[in-house]
């Protein structure tokens, strides 16, 4: 398990300063790291808060995305409507809902295709683990460096949860 | 009054602040009236041109930024208002051209004939709001919207009559962001 308050302060160290993003219960403890800042303002859906990090981002901020794996179907347009064609960079960090096909039926498909949904429409990820935190974050910061989104996987158990 | 002449209008206002642009006709006429560096035209990810302004206006606090919205778009999006309210950035000026049509895509109708989208936005908690249907009418409440601290939501309705001819917006995306982005430093 990772800390998120220090997650948090790794992402805030290498520059990332726009936190933005719609709930999951896996990502509970990293928004709670962040609710209370100035930097971070709660979206009401995934494509908005695409959008509010691409103008965030031409602004001069880092922006970081948080959400639920279900929210990556309602920002697939964005991403390539937008970040991948204007090179607009930005971090996501996406819980993984439905791993393995364990959890709730609503959960089941998403969580069987998310990786594919990436690859296919050419974004960069990779799943974060315990032992290789370091390591993704300098490809996310390479990545986003050439002005394109980086997502992170986020398993169930992968951060303290507060709910 | 026609689009053409609304933005006729507020164009030469603008000065040099940022101004995303709503796609469809919204940035192909602003474009074809005058082409600006601190103009980001958004092409695709209809529903994100009131998100994308939003987040230029909380990252950059020392300049006005314009919105040039639909109301496809607008209705599309209806909950970003509530974050734009909620955040209330003071440099933020909504402006929403309301032809109650899709436009581009053959002029099918939108919802904004049954609902008026500045009662919304005065709703959810916007500063300042205004409906503006008159060509005249126009200038002085954008010159009011730039006075006001905002957020501002200026809804100005216009009949559908773009021109079908207007050519579309030649820069490459990429070219957009690095302009809008040159033009923000």
């Amino acid at each position: 398990m990772l800390s998120s308050e220090r997650f948090i302060e790794r992402l805030k160290e290498e520059g990332f300063s726009f936190f933005t993003g719609v709930p999951c219960s896996l990502l509970s403890g990293l928004i709670s790291c962040l609710e209370n800042r100035p930097d971070y303002l709660p979206a009401v859906r995934e494509d908005a808060a695409v959008g509010l990090c691409a103008g965030a981002f031409m602004a001069g901020r880092l922006p970081v995305l948080l959400m639920q794996n279900s929210g990556l179907g309602y920002s697939l347009n964005a991403f390539t409507s937008l970040n991948l064609i204007y090179k607009i960079p930005v971090l996501v960090i996406m819980s993984w809902r439905g791993h393995l096909g364990k959890d709730a039926p609503e959960h089941i498909i998403m969580g069987d295709i998310n990786e594919n949904l990436l690859k296919t429409s050419g974004m960069e990820y990779a799943v974060l683990g315990d032992d290789n935190a370091e390591e993704v974050l300098a490809r996310a910061l390479r990545v986003i460096g050439q002005g394109l989104p980086f997502t992170l996987l986020v398993k169930k158990g992968q951060f303290d949860e507060r709910h | 009054m026609k689009g053409t002449e609304a933005f006729r209008e507020l164009v030469p206002m603008l000065g040099d602040r940022p101004v995303v642009h709503a796609n469809g006709y919204i940035c192909r006429e602003s474009f074809q009236v005058l082409d600006r560096e601190a103009n980001f035209y958004m092409i695709g990810s209809m529903g994100l041109a009131s998100s994308i302004g939003l987040g230029v206006a909380l990252g950059r606090q020392d300049k006005q930024v314009v919105v040039f919205d639909g109301d496809g778009n607008v209705l599309m999006a209806m909950g970003t208002l509530a974050m734009i309210a909620a955040a209330a950035p003071k440099n933020f000026v909504h402006v929403v051209f309301d032809n109650q049509v899709y436009e581009s895509t053959g002029s099918q109708r939108s919802l904004s004939g049954e609902i008026p989208l500045e009662e919304v936005a005065r709703s959810v908690g916007y500063r300042h709001t205004e409906r503006v249907t008159k060509k005249e009418e126009l200038g002085p409440a954008f010159k009011r919207m730039l006075a006001e601290q905002g957020p501002s939501f200026l809804l100005v309705k216009v009949e559908p009559g773009f021109n079908p001819k207007t050519g579309r917006v030649t820069h490459s995306p990429e070219e957009i962001t690095a302009r809008f982005m040159r033009a923000l430093q």
